[in-house]
């Protein structure tokens, strides 16, 4: 046991409970309307929606894996920075639009707005299905970043319970629990008050990183030379291999896209209170991109400080793989006291996201499913109800998920959830712009890319998110998102020339120009 | 909300600048390498630290002169 640790942990642990259930009297709404439970009422400013999106983006799990990565693959995992630079100009163009129609029409979700632009009912379900199945591994996940931190606490996860027996996984069946209770009550303030503590945490974790770390490890020079030369960077393309550069390029563009198409974005972006304001975080909000960087460099220092060698860290390494580099790395170089404050870090930080994807589900599941088939005249109040009980649900889910199947399940069905998530784009990003596009043609779009994307994944056992294409007798590695998007681009398009042109129905579109500004 | 409408439609040429990032990330052969370095950082990776910096300095000039745009109506 690491005591000073273990008590600072808990005791931030403790804190940001109480504060999630304090959350229902900040701001105070009326919670049993789905706007205010589940969007905040719309009336966060440009500080608490940087904080906010701040935590629903660069998760626990983010936080883990991409220094990992580093850690076991080396400059591939870099992508993870040209990705979330790329984000922001897409954010600060398209994005405001959405905004804007949401606000002015009471959407809650991507698949409202579907629902609205083409006056369809199928291609709004096919939105909210997609984007319910890409969000469950990815809130499991965030068990995965928790679940490490705690075991290197040294907690026991399998603790004897007097009357009950040996219960595995009992601390995050405890958090998950509470986080279950508070997010049922305060419903998206709870994350958003939240993620103003962990950013604390989380911006202190990483200063002192970058200032203790390399200086131990005898400077950044030092930390680069001890990493494998081979691959310091990436493999040069050859004239009949692109090879790893077209595989990191096309990961981060596809990363870029599929990112603000997941529910918990779309939820975070849309408890804005302006367009404005989500133009202010496209700028403000690289500060973390920042930090990812710098904390993707942990995964190069943690090879460089040699904890994979060490007797200590041998049975972290054993059960998590390479998602332990940076718990050990903290472990090896920070005093007891300050592991509990990073570990906090993480932990707080997939609390915040966990929170907001589940919110995020249930209001697709409220909205577009059980309002759209199963209960079309449900009162508000009804309403805010289930989407209440589906947030339950939907963190049980993840938690049996994490405990009842292999974690390397979850990282598989997230890997895929990127690739399935993307192909809603032509409907929803062109969609801001046009309603020229059939919805029948969108929805055929929409399926030849879920199918060419999770068969892409499939021939690599989902292990693998890349796809060599074979273009002009030169092999191309690209992330199968990207190819399978085209696809689905060129089928809506085709479709959409050939429906239009022969049935002439007009479209049946909800929304005006105006709704846009 | 509304009346200012007419006048945001269209196309405005300023926001060509926000392919300048994608354009620099995608072509990746252009820093896929180790020299120069800066403190003992590849160039592959203090380069694209750097456009961070520049990705959102590039939203700077288009975001104030929206701003500008919404004050004069």
């Amino acid at each position: 046991m690491n005591s000073p640790a273990l008590i600072i942990f808990v005791a931030l642990f403790a804190f940001v409970t109480i504060l999630g259930f304090f959350a229902a009297r900040w701001r105070r709404g009326d919670l049993n309307l789905l706007s205010e439970w589940g969007l905040g009422g719309r009336r966060f400013g440009t500080v608490v929606t940087w904080f906010l999106l701040g935590g629903d983006l660069y998760t626990a799990y983010t936080f883990i894996a991409v220094p990992a990565l580093l850690f076991g693959a080396g400059a591939t995992g870099f992508f993870a920075v040209p990705y979330t630079i790329l984000v922001y100009p897409l954010l600060f163009a398209v994005y405001p639009r959405l905004w804007s129609v949401a606000k002015a029409k009471g959407y809650v979700t991507a698949a409202d707005f579907v629902r609205g632009r083409f006056g369809n009912g199928t291609l709004a379900l096919a939105i909210a299905v997609t984007g319910i199945v890409a969000t469950m591994p990815y809130i499991a996940l965030q068990l995965v970043g928790m679940e490490v931190v705690i075991a290197g606490l040294g907690i026991n996860m399998s603790p004897t319970i007097p009357g009950i027996g040996v219960v595995h996984d009992f601390p995050l069946l405890i958090a998950f629990t509470v986080l279950a209770l508070y997010t049922y009550s305060s419903g998206l303030r709870a994350p958003a008050l939240i993620a103003v503590v962990k950013d604390f945490l989380l911006y202190a974790t990483v200063i002192a990183a970058v200032i203790v770390i390399p200086a131990e490890l005898g400077g950044f020079a030092k930390i680069f030379a001890a990493a494998d030369p081979k691959t310091l960077i990436l493999a040069p393309a050859t004239a009949a291999n692109f090879g790893p550069q077209s595989a990191y390029a096309t990961l981060a563009l596809g990363s870029t896209f599929a990112l603000f198409l997941y529910p918990h974005a779309v939820t975070g972006l849309l408890s804005s209170s302006s367009r404005h304001v989500v133009r202010r975080n496209a700028v403000a909000l690289p500060a973390y991109s920042f930090a990812l960087g710098l904390i993707a460099l942990l995964g190069t220092m943690a090879v460089a400080s040699g904890v994979r060698g060490m007797p200590q860290y041998a049975e972290g390494f054993k059960t998590f793989g390479n998602q332990f580099a940076v718990p050990a790395l903290f472990l090896h170089s920070f005093p007891n006291w300050f592991v509990g404050i990073a570990f906090a870090a993480i932990a707080i930080g997939a609390l915040v996201p966990a929170a907001i994807m589940s919110i995020a589900c249930a209001n697709l599941f409220t909205r577009n499913i059980y309002r759209e088939y199963l209960n079309p005249n449900c009162s508000p109040k009804a309403e805010a109800q289930v989407a209440k009980i589906v947030s339950l649900v939907v963190k049980l889910g993840a938690l049996f998920f994490i405990i009842g199947l292999p974690t390397q399940y979850a990282i598989q069905f997230q890997l895929l959830g990127g690739i399935l998530i993307i192909q809603t784009a032509p409907a929803v990003l062109l969609g801001l712009y046009t309603n020229r596009l059939n919805p029948w043609a969108l929805l055929l779009g929409w399926a030849a890319g879920m199918a060419s994307g999770t068969w892409m994944a499939w021939t690599n056992a989902f292990k693998v998110s890349i796809y060599p294409l074979h273009i002009l007798g030169v092999i191309v590695p690209c992330y199968a998102a990207v190819s399978s998007l085209v696809l689905n681009l060129a089928v809506s398009l085709v479709f959409s020339w050939l429906f239009n042109g022969i049935l002439r129905t007009p479209p049946r579109d909800a929304t005006a120009e105006a709704d846009y500004a | 909300m509304v009346a200012n409408n007419s006048k945001r439609k269209g196309f405005r040429p300023l926001y060509l600048l926000l392919l300048i990032p994608y354009a620099a990330m995608m072509w990746v052969p252009s820093y896929n390498r180790i020299e120069p370095m800066i403190a003992g950082i590849p160039f592959f990776y203090w380069y694209q630290m750097l456009w961070i910096v520049l990705g959102a300095a590039v939203l700077l000039p288009i975001y104030f002169s929206e701003e500008r745009g919404r004050d004069g109506q």
